[in-house]
């Protein structure tokens, strides 16, 4: 063991998330889901899930109906771009802020 | 303790790495390291080692097995000179920021260009400043003990160790010495322990980019930046005298032998000229002045076991009753003057006794230094130098020039 | 050989092995293969990255995105480090996979000498290289993997005169115990692979082709369709060497039954670092390809 009149501070980080900080800020567009469209969502049954699968920052659920994370969604849109049944689209992030003001 | 051994610095080496069991030796030739490589090689092949074995394709990568070895919680060694410890340059710094307990020998050699394979420091002495500590050995029985007690302090303090000895003058020439009992050496040196080791049941992420500034961690508790880190190497490096001080009382206790970890002072104590050396060369002097005491000239001969850190307060105490202290070294800061002489005229500063300080360079590249020769230079000095101001002593004079 | 059953996005696992609200690039291809690649390792793993992309993603002190053990290292050491992590494994005697991850530069330019030395040692850890085909990290300069022509901040104008380096094959040619090339935009087949990988003794390397779209000038929604396209062109193959048995992948051996392909045109014009190719040096790598994929139907 090291003595213990030594502190030894170093670089040993320990693992959390948002180490970027609150990343669904860096996004201009946001991911929203037709669930009419949706292959689990209108069938009720497990199958697709391509935007899971794909998705960078694993911020969609693997659930019948999908959701996003948007704390952490950086708006890349590869969800919306794989999706077979063209269930997602990207919509400005502007159209849903209600006011002037955002961080 | 075993019967008196006659082998060569490199095998004494080699010995102390296997009585430390150290379990990962990471191997590549520079001459004159490679004996070590060797020996270590033969013990483990045979059996009288238990180790892995990586013969490595560069320096640099030795140095990386050792820290990867180190940060996964197992003992590692390896060994090299000259060029090849610049090569693994990077990996020093690395080694001493990550806080690796790492011990490393250093069998110091001349640096190229142009390409030299004899024997100076200024291997050693151009990487003083990545934290690093720094041992000079003198002999091979210092090169056994120093290295047992590095592994110690490296595992201590989680400061890696270097411990220098002299290519050809130490490594390749025989001499006797002892080394303990494997269960002495057990007693002395328990199971190798590094603080982050990486462990899949306690994972973190180590040495990743590290700001400027202090920044909270995912417990919201005030981790520090660069500088905090690296300020708290350097205190604890500060702070490592003490314990090599306090390693070296243990192993008196287990090996009786010791005593004079930081400086190894040879007929100082009522002398007025000191002469301050490392390594080999601080031996040699001792016959140096045993002649000068019989001329009647009061010489002593002061060698530094330690580098870094630097132990400056015990070494100003200790030459604040001489009037000229004259520095023999085998490297310099190219540009200004010799390393080791500048951080004694810097430990001297804030003291009220300031001895007239000289500098002499010798033996670089491995040019001979015959004893007869020192005799006459320092016998020169004293006579003359008594009439030198610090500012004409101050300018480093070379011994043994050939042009 | 143990023939696992093929994982599926339906089978395969939803337990996250990386936080979300890293520093990677929105719609980084790294990530997706990263993240996924992670499924197939599970937690008993000591990572080993070089400065690269995966380095930012990690995170900076004190917070880390991967919950593995992570060991940063040197540019230059990422498969030596790797070696020392190994031999204390086998001293401690645990099975603790140990898992290399560098980019094209580290594993091609400046990694490649440590490579070669593991390599050679026969060392018993996984090597993945995932090539965005420059210097991503440090804003997209030229490294040996980079191909002919490519615009990057170090070949403006007129783009790469030399031809890139043939990472898979200088690696084939020190016999590693396995060797696989897959692709972010088919990470169920990088997973399967790396399961395999697992349950070989020795250095089992993976090469994987790694969209990026601030590097590659597409948009960010691409990553996966441009990937692909590398692969349906037949530019980019999937496949597997073991034993030096060469054995073309799902995605690439499904193209054999083809009687042509994609033209290569449709991948480079997605690209804005692929502008200043001009038709002559498209119609030769066209003429390449073909070539290539002549044999591949000879062979397979």
């Amino acid at each position: 063991m090291p003595d213990p009149r030594f502190k030894i501070l170093t670089s040993a980080s320990t693992s959390g998330p948002g180490d970027a900080g609150r990343t669904g800020s860096w996004r201009v567009e946001r991911p929203v889901i037709d669930m009419d469209r949706c292959i689990p969502a209108k069938t009720g049954k497990h199958a697709c899930h391509l935007c899971w699968l794909y998705c960078p920052d694993n911020v969609v659920s693997k659930d019948l109906e999908p959701t996003i994370d948007l704390e952490y969604c950086k708006g890349c849109g590869i969800c919306a771009q794989e999706c077979p049944a063209q269930a997602i689209e990207m919509i400005p992030d502007a159209d849903f802020i209600k006011g002037a003001d955002r961080e | 303790m075993s019967d008196a051994i006659i082998e060569s610095g490199n095998v004494a080496a080699a010995m102390a790495v296997q009585l430390a069991r150290a379990e990962v030796i990471a191997a590549y030739p520079i001459t004159p390291q490679t004996p070590v490589t060797e020996k270590l090689s033969e013990l483990i092949t045979s059996g009288e080692m238990d180790a892995e074995y990586v013969a490595v394709e560069s320096e640099h990568s030795a140095m990386a097995v050792c820290i990867g070895a180190a940060s996964a919680g197992v003992r590692p060694f390896t060994a090299t000179s000259s060029n090849g410890l610049l090569y693994m340059s990077e990996q020093l710094h690395w080694a001493a920021g990550a806080r690796l307990p790492i011990v490393m020998c250093v069998v110091n050699r001349g640096i190229g260009a142009p390409w030299s394979v004899w024997n100076d420091h200024q291997d050693a002495i151009s990487q003083r400043d990545a934290g690093w500590i720094q041992i000079f050995a003198k002999d091979h029985q210092e090169i056994v003990d120093s290295t047992l007690k590095a592994f110690r302090l490296a595992e201590l303090t989680h400061i890696p160790v270097m411990v220098n000895y002299d290519g050809y003058y130490l490594s390749h020439t025989y001499m006797p010495f002892e080394t303990p009992e494997p269960e002495q050496v057990d007693a002395f040196l328990p199971t190798f322990e590094y603080k982050h080791a990486l462990n899949p049941e306690r994972p973190e992420s180590l040495n990743t980019v590290t700001l400027p500034d202090a920044r909270r961690d995912v417990k919201s508790i005030q981790r520090g930046g660069y500088m905090d880190l690296r300020h708290n190497l350097h205190e604890e490096m500060r702070l490592a005298i003490k314990v090599w001080q306090e390693i070296d009382q243990e192993f008196q206790k287990v090996c009786g032998r010791g005593g004079a970890p930081i400086i190894d002072p040879y007929r100082c104590d009522d002398a007025d000229f000191v002469v301050v050396a490392m390594g080999s060369l601080a031996n040699q002097f001792r016959d140096v002045v045993d002649r000068l005491r019989d001329d009647g000239l009061k010489v002593g001969v002061l060698a530094l076991q330690i580098y870094r850190p630097f132990p400056n307060s015990i070494i100003a105490e200790a030459l604040q009753s001489a009037k000229h202290v004259m520095v023999y070294e085998k490297g310099l800061s190219y540009g200004y003057q010799g390393a080791l002489y500048g951080d004694i005229k810097s430990a001297l500063y804030p003291y009220p006794s300031r001895p007239c300080l000289h500098n002499f360079i010798v033996g670089l590249g491995g040019r001979g230094i015959p004893t007869e020769s020192l005799f006459q230079t320092v016998k020169t000095a004293c006579v003359q130098d008594e009439q030198m101001s610090p500012a004409q002593a101050d300018e480093p004079r070379w011994i043994g020039l050939q042009l | 050989m143990n023939m696992t059953a093929k994982t599926s996005v339906l089978n395969l696992t939803q337990e996250e092995f990386i936080y979300p609200g890293n520093r990677a690039c929105s719609g980084c291809g790294l990530s997706i293969l990263y993240r996924i690649g992670l499924k197939a390792l599970g937690r008993d793993c000591i990572f080993v990255v070089p400065p690269s992309c995966l380095t930012v993603m990690q995170g900076l002190f004190p917070i880390a995105a991967t919950q593995m053990p992570v060991l940063n290292c040197t540019f230059a050491s990422t498969a030596a480090i790797a070696t020392g992590v190994r031999a204390a494994m086998k001293r401690l005697g645990r099975d603790t996979q140990v898992v290399a991850w560098a980019g094209d530069g580290g594993t091609s330019d400046i990694g490649i000498q440590a490579l070669s030395g593991a390599l050679e040692r026969v060392e018993d850890i996984i090597y993945i290289c995932y090539d965005n085909e420059a210097y991503m990290n440090t804003g997209v300069q030229r490294s040996g993997t980079t191909p002919q022509g490519t615009l990057t901040t170090t070949t403006p104008l007129s783009g790469k005169a030399e031809a890139s380096k043939n990472i898979p094959a200088i690696i084939a040619a020190h016999n590693p115990a396995y060797l696989a090339t897959c692709s972010a935009s088919y990470p169920l087949d990088f997973h399967d692979k790396l399961l395999k990988a697992k349950e070989i003794k020795g250095l089992k390397y993976l090469h994987i082709q790694t969209p990026c779209p601030p590097g590659w000038g597409c948009e960010e929604r691409m990553t996966v369709e441009i990937g692909r396209t590398a692969v349906e062109t037949g530019l980019f193959d999937l496949y597997e060497i073991e034993d030096g048995q060469m054995k073309l992948s799902g995605p690439s051996q499904k193209l054999l039954g083809k009687t042509s392909l994609r033209p290569v045109r449709e991948y480079l014009e997605m690209q804005v670092r692929f502008k200043a190719l001009s038709d002559e040096q498209i119609n030769v790598m066209q003429a390449e390809i073909d070539q290539k994929w002549a044999g591949y139907r000879d062979t397979f």
